[in-house]
């Protein structure tokens, strides 16, 4: 049966239903006939042979409809990004359309039958990608139509274009906060954080002694010491990377010796059976044990530390640095520079967190998190 | 409880620690003040200077919590604007502030973590979630919070919201982060053997959620609400920073930064962290409640 193979059936259904209302009120007129006749046409069969599984079609067909159907929709996106919002009707089914469509294909992605080489690489990339790009698409037209003033929320793409302007300045911040500030305090906290658990591990009494002040002081407000540090270490870079690792510093600690202590009482036997040393206990038992906490600690690090470094910067910089960008340019009510920052700080911070992430599965791909979803 | 003595050691070891650091972090002023005045300090006065001053570069601990004790007890009873003399919280007084921050902490906290379970469980359930959103969710952390706060804030104003909504929706975007990637990785904890044998037992996917799933998350749970309400008030901190409030944990840091009120900072600061602290250790005897129910605790 065709049917319950499909999922998204009331998707597929707006959307065609959508079409058909953009097609009926003014894309009718806005639009060539044969154009508008021939994609509509293909998508309505299209998501008639899904709904109803009639008729019946190779698969090959079905892809080939959909391209069509695709095709005819970024069309019908071009018109509304350009429609006169008079016409609510039809600017709101074609938006409400184009964002199911994207809906059901996310869907149809994620269904598909799961593949180990570069397509299946390449698709899996493709779904998060499109989620994304419908909401850039959403955000474009609501700001176009709804006529948002530009001191308030930009366009994308106004920022985009900001971005291609500014490359140089946002390079020069990204390298002062990101690269000076934030990666180098990371590396700094974790590496100390690594050390400390292992020097910990070996008390009993320290463990006893650190971990409930350990948990006390991760739970604290850090960002709270910017402007001490601040006022220590003066306005440059130092500052910001010491801010950075008194945050992440606790939470890799707090996980790491949470993690060194997850082994069972029987795995800890059976090494002694073997008259393993400490190291050794340590490196082919407890240290891998303790991988998945390391990198939960990890990964919150990651996000903590970019934040970190551009919040200290409020209290304070040099005039360069993505914080005090974004601070002077608020100001200065040019809101696409700002939005350009914070792009540019999501993109770096997404990528830090995905390599840490690309990491982890390497390292603990024996976990039942990491295993067949 | 036998962890008692382990822990006092080594807080007084910090304690220690912070005494020692007081007296080089200040003596530079107090060389100077010296010098001035044509005098040579001995080591005994310079470590007395360095403990007293008004504006020391790192106060030490007594004065810190001098300053607790005076902008909190004893400013609401003998304040002119304490509980005592007007019936109502003095504006200079920390409790007053940190009041403030905690009505927004636990609003956007409650909001918080409920959007982060929900986004979790839809995660786990659905595919194209799981493949969509979660990219997104990380994305969604790395933008730095405090500089969308000004324009969450003006956007706000612009539809008549204020107060108490646009710093919870703060602390709301930092604290869903941590539920949702615990619970994700909570609710997929179940290994394959114990989901097979749910199937045998012909389990619908609700049963599974109630009666396997749901519950090995909650170790997984209670440990990311550890950390989101941690992060709930450091979102209402900072949410006071850029936005010019006048009450607010937030609010004493900036303008202790500004006028270089030292003892200030330390006091914030300090009442930051034991508001964190017990917000923490609440739900950690919530938690140990819930595990010893549930047949899991220690």
């Amino acid at each position: 049966m065709i049917i319950t193979r499909h999922t998204g059936k009331w998707q597929a259904l707006g959307v065609a239903l959508a079409l058909l209302v953009t097609v009926s009120v003014g894309g009718w007129s806005a639009a060539p006939a044969p154009v508008m006749t021939a994609s509509g046409g293909a998508v309505a069969l299209f998501f008639v042979h899904h709904v109803l599984g009639w008729p019946a079609m190779q698969r090959g067909w079905e892809n080939k409809l959909l391209l069509i159907g695709i095709a005819a929709l970024i069309y019908n996106t071009g018109l509304a990004l350009l429609a006169n919002p008079a016409s609510a009707i039809w600017f709101a089914a074609a938006v409400t359309g184009v964002w199911l469509m994207a809906w059901w294909l996310v869907a149809q992605l994620a269904e598909a039958p799961k593949r180990d080489d570069v397509i299946g690489r390449f698709r899996s990339l493709l779904a998060p990608f499109l989620f994304g790009a419908t909401l850039l698409w959403l955000w474009e037209v609501a700001v176009r139509a709804l006529d948002v003033p530009r001191v308030i929320l930009p366009a994308p793409s106004a920022i985009w274009a900001r971005i291609l302007r500014s490359t140089d300045v946002l390079w020069v911040d990204f390298v002062q906060t990101f690269v000076k500030g934030a990666l180098s305090g990371y590396a700094i906290g974790v590496a100390a954080a690594l050390v400390f658990a292992l020097a910990v591990d070996r008390s009993d009494f320290l463990r006893r002694g650190l971990l409930p002040v350990g948990n006390f002081l991760a739970a604290l407000p850090i960002i709270g010491t910017a402007p001490i540090m601040v006022m220590w270490f003066g306005f440059d870079w130092p500052s910001k990377a010491a801010v950075v690792v008194a945050m992440v510093f606790f939470p890799v600690l707090v996980n790491t010796v949470q993690g060194l202590a997850a082994t069972e009482a029987m795995q800890r036997d059976l090494m002694r059976t073997y008259s393993a040393t400490w190291a050794q206990g340590l490196l082919k038992l407890r240290l891998p044990a303790a991988m998945p906490f390391i990198f939960n600690g990890l990964k919150i690090a990651s996000t903590l530390a970019l934040i970190g470094a551009i919040v200290a910067e409020f209290f304070g910089s040099p005039t360069r640095g993505m914080g005090f960008r974004i601070s002077t340019e608020v100001g200065r009510l040019q809101l696409d520079m700002v939005w350009a920052e914070i792009a540019v700080a999501a993109l770096a911070g997404s990528l830090f967190y995905g390599i840490i992430a690309l990491v982890e599965r390497w390292v603990t791909f024996w976990h039942p998190s990491q295993r067949g979803r | 409880m036998r962890s008692i003595l382990p822990v006092l050691s080594v807080t007084a070891a910090l304690i220690v620690f912070w005494y020692a650091a007081v007296i080089p972090m200040n003596a530079q002023w107090a060389q100077d003040q010296a010098r001035r005045a044509g005098t040579e300090l001995s080591f005994a006065a310079l470590v007395t200077d360095t403990m007293t001053q008004a504006r020391p570069r790192l106060p030490a601990p007594h004065q810190v919590a001098q300053e607790l004790w005076n902008s909190t007890v004893v400013e609401e009873m003998t304040g002119r604007r304490g509980f005592m003399n007007t019936g109502s919280l003095s504006n200079r007084s920390l409790i007053y502030h940190g009041w403030v921050t905690l009505s927004a902490t636990l609003l956007g906290f409650a909001i918080g973590s409920a959007l982060g379970i929900a986004l979790a469980v839809g995660i786990v359930h659905n595919r194209a979630m799981d493949a969509s959103v979660m990219p997104w969710a990380i994305a969604s952390q790395t933008i730095p919070i405090l500089a969308i706060a000004p324009m969450i804030i003006v956007v706000l104003n612009a539809i008549g919201i204020t107060g108490l909504v646009p710093k919870a929706i703060i602390s709301t975007y930092l604290s869903f982060f941590p539920v949702v990637v615990g619970m994700v990785k909570g609710l997929r904890a179940p290994d394959q053997m114990q989901l097979d044998l749910m199937k045998t037992y012909s389990a619908s996917g609700g049963q599974v959620f109630a009666k396997l799933r749901w519950p090995s998350a909650m170790p997984y749970l209670f440990a990311s609400l550890k950390v989101a309400i941690a992060a709930a008030l450091v979102g209402a901190i900072v949410a006071e920073l850029p936005t010019g409030a006048s009450a607010g944990l937030g609010a004493r840091l900036l303008s202790g930064s500004y006028f270089g009120q030292t003892l200030q900072i330390w006091a914030a600061l300090f009442a930051a962290a034991i508001l964190a602290a017990s917000l923490v250790a609440l739900i950690g005897m919530i938690q140990r409640v819930t595990l010893k129910r549930m047949g899991m605790g220690a």
